[in-house]
């Protein structure tokens, strides 16, 4: 089973998990509708379109509502905790959460107590509270973008935001950042770095860059970091291995927005719209 | 000669009491309205990030003096923001990143603070993008204020509950320091 997990933002939402449905209009999880957003709902509609494209089982999704006020944030943990040893997944995907470091340790405890550790992906809060603790090395793959990327290679910091100037004004040097993430135990195995460039590293090497087509107004639409997330979750669940996934999905990621020629101003949902095409055409050249 | 001696520093006598003092509160967004309000009485008062006891992975608190506690947490009840704990310390804490990054579109304008991208059409002054983030409100910020003019737009200080909508803000006052609102 591939698990996607996070929060969405509709204040009460109790928690839902179940199969995940797709359409133009947006997902559907127990029944419950949820329109395209940045966040889970982009990460899952594109993991969905991959599964589909390749012939996969569904992903389940497992959301709860959260504004920020923790309580969704919250019942995901610790739904995690309880029932993560008798799940049989092979991939987890854990997006946006609120960072909290006591619950997080709860739930790669329960994930220890799984009778095979599944492949572990975290962006996003989950990347945050993951890195905070001290538990990058546990998973298998994040996804930052430049940004994301001096918070993981400060070792001091326990939040993007706390960041320090002097690291953060390193951004043009992204290779010492992610030898400084790296060094610090502070990355997982395989690290997709969001960028003008992409940089695909793994075991502390960079073994792959990706630097066209080079959409430039890409960066400004929120939720593009989602759709790789949510491919390379789709990717390892159809057997790619983190690195191939990570391969494809940076390639179909920058081909669906030179589809889309999308402008500063583009919604996340129109650039979706290409995934499915964009997937095929890079899957096709790299056979 | 007197002027070329150097003047020696007087130094600080250690009376055994802490001289600054923390005020913890359970959503970061609340310090941002604290950080106004003492800012406007006039108590020399930094953001910072508290001691690791109160850490959860996403907190700000305030660091002020700690002489005047009383008067502070008087006035923060009397205005219904009364802090969670209030705590003596001795060494400082870290400030969060007010660093932010520009990037001209053209006809839109990108502000990035730490890992929050804005980006507005400088000629309606309208959200066209909220990206980046990892916190549970930044879904719910962006669904609130895409679509408005920055001056109509909700404040993700006051709407918002973590550092990522933190960030958001200080791009936020950047981007309207740079085109008006």
């Amino acid at each position: 089973m591939l698990l996607l997990a996070g929060s969405v933002p509709v204040e009460g939402l109790s928690l839902v998990m179940g199969h995940i449905d797709y359409s133009p209009e947006g997902i559907e999880i127990g029944g419950r509708k949820l329109g395209i957003n940045r966040g889970n709902e982009a990460m899952m509609t594109a993991a969905c379109q991959v599964c589909e494209l390749l012939g996969c089982e569904r992903p389940v999704g497992l959301v709860a509502g959260d504004i920020g006020k923790r309580e969704g944030s919250e019942a995901i943990y610790r739904y995690l905790e309880e029932n993560l040893p008798i799940l049989q997944l092979s991939v987890m995907t854990l997006h946006y959460i609120m960072p909290d470091l006591k619950l997080n340790k709860r739930v790669l405890q329960s994930v220890k107590k799984m009778p095979r550790k599944p492949v572990l992906i975290a962006d996003a809060g989950s990347m945050y509270v993951a890195k905070a603790g001290g538990d990058a090395v546990f998973y298998d793959v994040f996804t930052p973008d430049i940004g994301e990327l001096t918070f993981l290679a400060d070792e001091k910091a326990d939040h993007p935001a706390f960041t320090r100037g002097a690291i953060f004004h390193m951004e043009e040097n992204v290779t010492e950042l992610i030898q400084r993430a790296y060094a610090a135990k502070n990355a997982p195995k395989t690290m997709f770095v969001k960028g003008k460039v992409d940089y695909i590293c793994h075991d502390g090497n960079v073994v792959d860059t990706i630097d066209s087509p080079c959409v430039e107004t890409m960066e400004a639409v929120g939720g593009t970091g989602d759709l790789i997330t949510g491919m390379i979750s789709g990717l390892i669940y159809a057997g790619k291995t983190p690195v191939e996934a990570c391969m494809v999905a940076g390639r179909a990621n920058r081909r669906a927005g030179e589809l889309a020629q999308p402008n500063p101003a583009t919604q996340i949902s129109e650039i979706l719209a290409y995934i499915p095409q964009a997937l095929s055409e890079v899957l096709e050249s790299s056979r | 000669m007197l002027w070329f001696k150097k003047k020696k520093e007087k130094k600080k006598e250690y009376t055994g009491k802490p001289d600054r003092g923390l005020l913890i509160f359970a959503h970061p967004t609340t310090v941002i309205s604290v950080q106004e309000l003492l800012r406007d009485e006039g108590y020399d008062i930094r953001v910072v990030s508290p001691p690791p006891t109160y850490r959860t992975g996403c907190d700000l608190s305030v660091e002020f003096p700690f002489d005047a506690e009383s008067a502070i947490v008087e006035l923060l009840h009397r205005v219904g923001l009364p802090p969670m704990d209030v705590v003596p310390i001795t060494s400082k804490g870290t400030e969060p990143l007010q660093f932010v990054r520009v990037k001209d579109f053209g006809r839109y304008l990108m502000v990035r603070a730490a890992n929050m991208k804005i980006t507005v059409d400088k000629e309606s002054r309208e959200i066209v993008n909220i990206s980046g983030g990892g916190c549970p409100d930044v879904p719910f910020l962006a669904t609130s204020m895409l679509g408005k003019r920055l001056r109509e737009a909700p404040d993700p200080g006051e709407v918002g509950f973590s550092l990522c909508a933190y960030s958001l803000n200080t791009a936020r006052e950047e981007m309207i320091r740079l085109i008006g609102d």
